[in-house]
């Protein structure tokens, strides 16, 4: 498997290896928690978080890739999907030239990359956001790439790791952003139904759209201490039920005590602790002897059929069974939460 | 200017008072000449009002207090509505109905927002936007459909899901995700209509179909036009600016290709004739029923797969 997954890489030409990001410059930084200045290389050694008060900075997509794979060593995939201006948008600048500008200041086509590495040995895909491009706003790009790094982990049996970082929909692009949030959920339909594992991570912030639909559907969904974590905005919500909200409101604790989330993760154990969930959910015995099978053969066997490997392709997806439909209704018997009401 | 814009109708409305005065008024023979004459300029000037509607105006047509909801809809075209409550977990939540009726003799899964007429129910149906537990209990009609093989229809009305604390205590994020998979997977034939409001979310939630309808004057965005204005310009009066730039309208979703088809209202919009509204929308879920019956249920859901998969416009180019 090890040795077949490399044979499996679709576009190899758009493959690109990363190395560890250097030091960014600037040798002290303010944090956001304690208000405290601190020396910058103390802030990187920590793995970006405080040593004084625990408050994790915001990172980008790229270092996180790093501080995440097995030697910070990822292969880039789908390099090549970009926003574009579908509606031709213009509020006080032009959708087209805010495009540029951040593509310029993030070096990154939009918010998100995904990349094919290994962690604790083990394959897998994933998508990580970047706040500094559009604050993580989904647009078409966005819904495109992450659909793909859905499909590719389907099809390569591997399982899924997205780190959600996001304002939620980009407006720019109408209701086609909005599709996006159904686009993923129904990838994420079939990546549900052939049991490979997703692992959702919730990074500050991770709201609007982008929660309402793959933020919340990991089979865990985790994530870094005092994340900004909801649907709708602070701000609406006060003025529409005309009241203050608590201090800890939509924040990951709040999230936890309500039963939204599986638990809250240090970022400098994230690592340690995905290796470990996928060890626990992943299973390749099951995906192996699910592979061809016949149509009436039930829930995971006719899914796993359109994972034979590259050359998948003769398959058309028409020649497909039903995706049976999902499974947990049973499971879930009460709405976390409920009791605390 | 912005008076002008909002109450297009205005002419509509001098027009009808005058023929009510010449109506009301004891007089000779050529005043029925009159009336006549003014009667057919109020039809052309209806009809030359809706046929140029701004995207403002038009959303101030889908938010039509008068507007047909998902009941006025389910009484004018099914029988034997069955209504279920609660999401089993929680609580009910009015602003979204859902049960099975038949429709033509076919049993069949109907889920939709619902709007109040007064204030006492517009209060009630908490003004068509749901809680976590309204999508709740949406997926458990889903769930039904899909058991008992019943084709779903609904129908979407809604400015978005409630921005409220409960609601985000219950999860309003992860009850709309769960929506969005569970309708999905669903093998059975799927039909959404836009009836009125599009709004974000909240409307998405149960807006996953194998076709995609939107009444003529129907509206569908990713955020409504106020709350776009004031974020993008933090000036909540930029809305018809917002409005426009958001292509919002069917004949925008349709150039988008985001839906299927565009169902005609009556002169006037909805909310003039809700039978005739009925009627117009009855021909259209007839036919796009038969037609995604026909195929079987793993081309169905896999053609429900790709539409929404080719959703969205980008490029390809590397920069980097
Ligand atoms: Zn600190």
């Amino acid at each position: 498997m090890e040795i077949a997954w490399f044979k499996k890489i679709r576009k190899p030409k758009q493959a690109v290896e990363h190395k560890r990001v250097q030091v960014p410059e600037g040798l002290w930084v303010k944090c956001n928690g304690c208000k405290e200045i601190i020396y910058k290389k103390e802030v990187i050694r920590n793995s970006n978080v405080c040593p004084k008060c625990n408050y994790h900075f915001r990172i980008s997509a790229r270092e996180r890739l790093t501080s995440l794979f097995d030697d910070g060593r990822y292969q880039e995939v789908d390099t090549d999907i970009y926003s574009i201006d579908p509606l031709k948008f213009r509020d006080t600048k032009a959708y087209k030239d805010r495009l540029r500008e951040y593509r310029e200041k993030t070096g990154v086509n939009d918010a998100v990359i995904n990349a094919r590495g290994t962690m604790g040995g083990l394959q897998l895909m994933m998508s990580v956001m970047e706040y500094g491009f559009m604050g993580g706003s989904m647009g078409s790009a966005v819904g495109e790439k992450v659909t793909r790094a859905i499909e590719r982990a389907l099809d390569e049996k591997i399982p899924l790791v997205i780190i959600c970082c996001s304002g939620g929909a980009r407006m720019q692009e109408g209701v086609l952003s909005l599709m996006q949030m159904a686009k993923i959920a129904a990838a994420l339909a079939k990546l549900h139904a052939a049991r490979i594992p997703y692992i959702s991570v919730l990074t500050d912030p991770t709201t609007g759209g982008v929660t309402a639909s793959y933020a919340m559907l990991g089979d865990l969904n985790i994530a870094e201490p005092k994340a900004l974590i909801g649907f709708a905005g602070a701000r609406v919500i006060e003025q529409t039920i005309r009241e203050k909200l608590p201090e800890n409101f939509q924040r990951s604790e709040f999230l936890l005590e309500h039963g939204m989330l599986d638990f809250i993760v240090e970022r400098r154990e994230m690592r340690d602790i995905l290796i470990r969930c996928i060890r626990l959910l992943y299973n390749a015995d099951l995906l192996a002897a699910a592979a061809p099978a016949t149509p009436a053969g039930g829930d995971v066997e006719s899914i796993a059929s359109r994972s034979g490997g590259a050359s998948s392709a003769t398959a058309g997806p028409r020649s497909r069974e039903p995706l049976p439909f999902p499974g947990t209704f049973v499971a879930r018997q009460q709405t976390p939460g409920t009791e605390l009401q | 200017m912005a008076v002008e814009d909002d109450d297009f109708e205005r002419p509509l409305r001098d027009l009808e008072k005058k023929i009510e005065e010449l109506t009301g008024v004891p007089g000779g023979e050529d005043r029925s000449g009159e009336i006549a004459r003014l009667a057919r300029r109020l039809e052309t000037l209806r009809q030359e009002i809706f046929s140029r509607l701004t995207p403002w105006q038009r959303t101030l047509v889908a938010r039509h207090p008068k507007r047909p909801y998902t009941l006025d809809y389910i009484g004018l075209l099914f029988t034997e509505f069955v209504e279920i409550h609660g999401d089993r977990k929680y609580a009910d939540d009015p602003a979204i109905v859902a049960g099975f009726a038949s429709y033509k003799g076919t049993p069949v899964a109907i889920i939709g927002h619902q709007k109040g007429r007064d204030t006492k129910e517009k209060v009630r149906r908490n003004f068509g936007m749901p809680r976590p537990e309204g999508y709740r209990k949406a997926v458990r009609v889903m769930e039904m459909a899909e058991k008992f093989q019943r084709p779903l229809f609904t129908f979407v009305d809604t400015p978005g899901a409630y921005p409220g604390k409960g609601a985000e205590e219950r999860g309003q994020a992860e009850a709309i995700a769960y929506s969005l998979r569970a309708m999905a997977a669903l093998t059975v034939p799927i039909i959404v209509t836009v009836t009125g409001e599009g709004g974000s979310g909240g409307a998405l939630a149960i807006a996953v179909g194998d076709r995609l309808l939107m009444l003529e004057h129907a509206v569908y965005s990713v955020i409504s036009p106020e709350g776009c204005a004031a974020i993008l310009w933090s000036d909540q009066g930029k809305a018809k600016e917002a409005a426009r730039a958001m292509r919002i309208t069917a004949p925008d979703l349709k150039d988008l290709e985001v839906i299927d088809d565009i169902v005609p209202e009556p002169a006037g919009g909805a909310q003039t004739d809700h039978a005739r509204q009925a009627s117009l929308l009855d021909e259209r879920l007839l036919a796009h029923l038969e037609d995604i019956r026909s195929v079987s249920a793993s081309e169905r859901v896999e053609c429900r797969y790709q539409k929404f998969r080719r959703m969205g416009k980008y490029g390809q180019a590397r920069f980097f």
